[in-house]
């Protein structure tokens, strides 16, 4: 570790896995839920344990991209952090509030949580993903406006690189956009409209650049593989991401209202979104191949590759799977959109946030790399999750034809509950899937703690 | 990359495909919100349907149930619900009135929300306007939704 105040990384990086573990654990509740409809019903009903495993997911991607940047820019900018007080204030601020939201869900109605931090006055909560109350929505601009002011001081006082200018530009994107969740019209196809304009610019748009900056970072410091031709990768790879993304947002605008040129936009742009995820599986593997040397981190490495190539599956091709407006049609809104869900936040920012803490952790805990013996357990968590991920997109795919067909296609449509009933054999199965992703994640954390024989340099 | 492609050419792609797509999608949202009123059931926007989106949300309807086919999957879409249960509000208002406090043993169940009459012939309201919503191709397939 080259500046001191790069380790304040590592508060975030464990409240990161923290609260990762809470997630897929309300995954499996809910998953059980499927299968066994009431499952601690009326104490955590569905609705509760879904807004508790996308908040937290949303959380802990967020607690690992401030890490990832707070490791990175000092590094990058060759400078010590501008304000590392401000970094680890902002750190419980953070916490604090996520976890008082996580709890409110869970201990009151969500009617009554309300009413407690008055929505009326600013009725922004009960929209997917954007549960939280007003005042947390509040709290999160605080942190983000904290955060991207750090940040972006030791960006511009520092060595400006195009991994710290990329890494800005998203992360400014993500606090931006995050401010249409504040309005909330009663026009429902307005609201839907304006919703897509945090979810979408997000998760399709602005993170991408966050993801491709860390994941460039990442192999110069692993390949040793020359600036310029990263840099040269990481422009054409978001460039692609958002000419893409951008119009390909269109593919959200197809079902609710909106004018019917959204059909064609949004099929051909989004058509083009796996591109730049392609992209990004050859800049990997070609940089892994041209590397100047052996890093002792075998481990970060499996996670630079396996992001790439988890990103191009879940959101490049299970995305198009169902992306042109044709299909859609009868595939919008069914499981098959949750394995595309599922595939695509695992495959590009799970994984990528794992890929920087791999890499980082050893050395923040004054180690090049992990010993022999937790690399190989990290390797193994990597494979348990990796595949248990890929089957638990597998039968939710297999599902969602089922629904699809029995609900929508078929000459005698049946009911949305007879149809569930059909294809519980599935949701069974991606139960058995969660659980040993589950595994693989208590492998993950006891990999750790885990001694053994220290890793070699072999300069190549 | 070939040596003719510099990171130059990258920089300026990015910038300015960047730039002129995030454009172009700010002309085509204003376009798209000026012509709205043709499909999105504004007329029909009245108070009662105001409070009924209000109260949806703080119930966090969208946990369970699809919106015009967004939101969770664990319950039925609900953009068409009222076409579904024969275009009348009061039988919507009935079924949410009727779930079980405790359930339905090893069934899903929707929760006893406890809504008073006037509540529910908001949610009623809302749901109806939400199905007057022209949306292309007449979405969903089907009245199952």
């Amino acid at each position: 570790m080259k500046y001191q105040t790069q380790s304040i990384a590592k508060m975030y990086f464990i409240a990161a896995i923290g609260l990762f573990v809470g997630q897929i654990l309300f995954g499996l509740i809910m998953g059980l839920q499927y299968v066994w409809g009431d499952f601690l019903f009326p104490a955590i009903p569905f609705n509760v344990a879904r807004m508790v495993h996308t908040n937290l997911l949303i959380v802990w991607l967020l607690f690992g991209f401030m890490g990832s940047a707070y490791y990175l820019i000092p590094e990058e900018s060759e400078r010590e952090l501008y304000m590392p007080w401000l970094a680890k204030l902002m750190f419980w601020v953070f916490l604090v509030a996520g976890a008082l939201t996580i709890l409110g869900y869970l201990l009151v109605p969500y009617a009554t949580l309300a009413e407690l931090t008055m929505n009326d006055l600013l009725p922004t909560m009960g929209r997917e993903f954007l549960e939280q109350p007003t005042i947390t929505k509040i709290g999160i601009v605080i942190v983000a406006l904290a955060f991207v002011f750090n940040i972006g001081m030791t960006i511009l006082t520092g060595r400006k690189t195009v991994i710290t200018l990329v890494l800005l530009t998203g992360l400014v994107g993500l606090a931006v956009f995050f401010l249409f969740s504040f309005y909330n019209p009663d026009n429902l196809v307005l609201d839907k409209f304006f919703w897509w304009w945090v979810v979408h610019l997000w998760v399709e748009g602005v993170w991408e650049l966050i993801m491709a900056s860390i994941l460039a970072y990442v192999l110069i410091k692993i390949t040793g593989v020359d600036r310029e031709v990263i840099e040269k990768w990481l422009y054409i790879i978001i460039a692609m991401a958002l000419i893409s993304g951008l119009i390909g947002t269109g593919h959200h605008f197809f079902w609710i209202g909106t004018p019917d040129y959204w059909q064609w936009l949004g099929s051909v742009f989004s058509a083009l979104e796996p591109i730049p995820f392609f992209m990004m599986t050859l800049f990997a593997f070609n940089v892994v191949n041209k590397r100047r040397r052996d890093h002792p981190n075998k481990a970060a490495t499996l996670w630079a590759l396996g992001t790439a190539v988890m990103a191009f599956l879940g959101a490049g091709v299970w995305g198009f799977l169902h992306t042109l407006a044709p299909v859609n049609y009868y595939t919008h809104g069914t499981q098959i959109t949750a394995a595309h869900g599922h595939m695509a936040f695992y495959g590009a920012y799970v994984m990528v946030v794992l890929t920087m803490i791999s890499y980082s952790m050893p050395i923040m805990r004054g180690q090049k790399a992990a010993n022999l013996s937790a690399q190989a357990m990290e390797m193994w968590s990597f494979w348990l999750m990796t595949v248990s991920m890929v089957f638990i997109t597998l039968f939710l795919t297999g599902a969602g034809i089922l629904q699809v067909f029995l609900q929508r296609y078929s000459d005698s449509p049946m009911g949305f509950m007879a149809t569930q009933d059909k294809i519980t054999l599935f949701y069974w199965m991606r139960e058995i899937a969660g659980l040993v992703f589950f595994i693989g994640l208590v492998i993950y954390i006891i990999a750790f703690f885990v001694k053994g024989e220290e890793a070699k340099t072999s300069e190549a | 990359m070939r040596e003719t492609f510099t990171k130059g050419m990258a920089r300026n792609i990015y910038y300015g495909g960047a730039v002129f797509f995030f454009l172009v999608l700010v002309g085509l949202t204003v376009d798209t919100v000026n012509s709205l009123p043709k499909t999105d059931n504004s007329q029909n926007l009245t108070e009662q349907v105001a409070a009924g989106k209000r109260l949806w949300e703080i119930n966090d309807c969208i946990g369970c149930h699809s919106l015009l086919g967004e939101g969770a999957y664990f319950a039925p879409e609900l953009g068409n619900v009222y076409t579904r249960f024969g275009e009348n509000t009061e039988v919507i208002k009935t079924f949410i009135k009727t779930r079980p406090k405790n359930g339905i043993p090893g069934r899903r169940s929707m929760p006893q929300f406890n809504f008073s009459e006037e509540e529910l012939e908001e949610i009623a309201q809302f749901l109806k306007y939400a199905d007057g919503i022209k949306t292309a191709r007449n979405w969903p397939p089907n009245i199952q939704g």
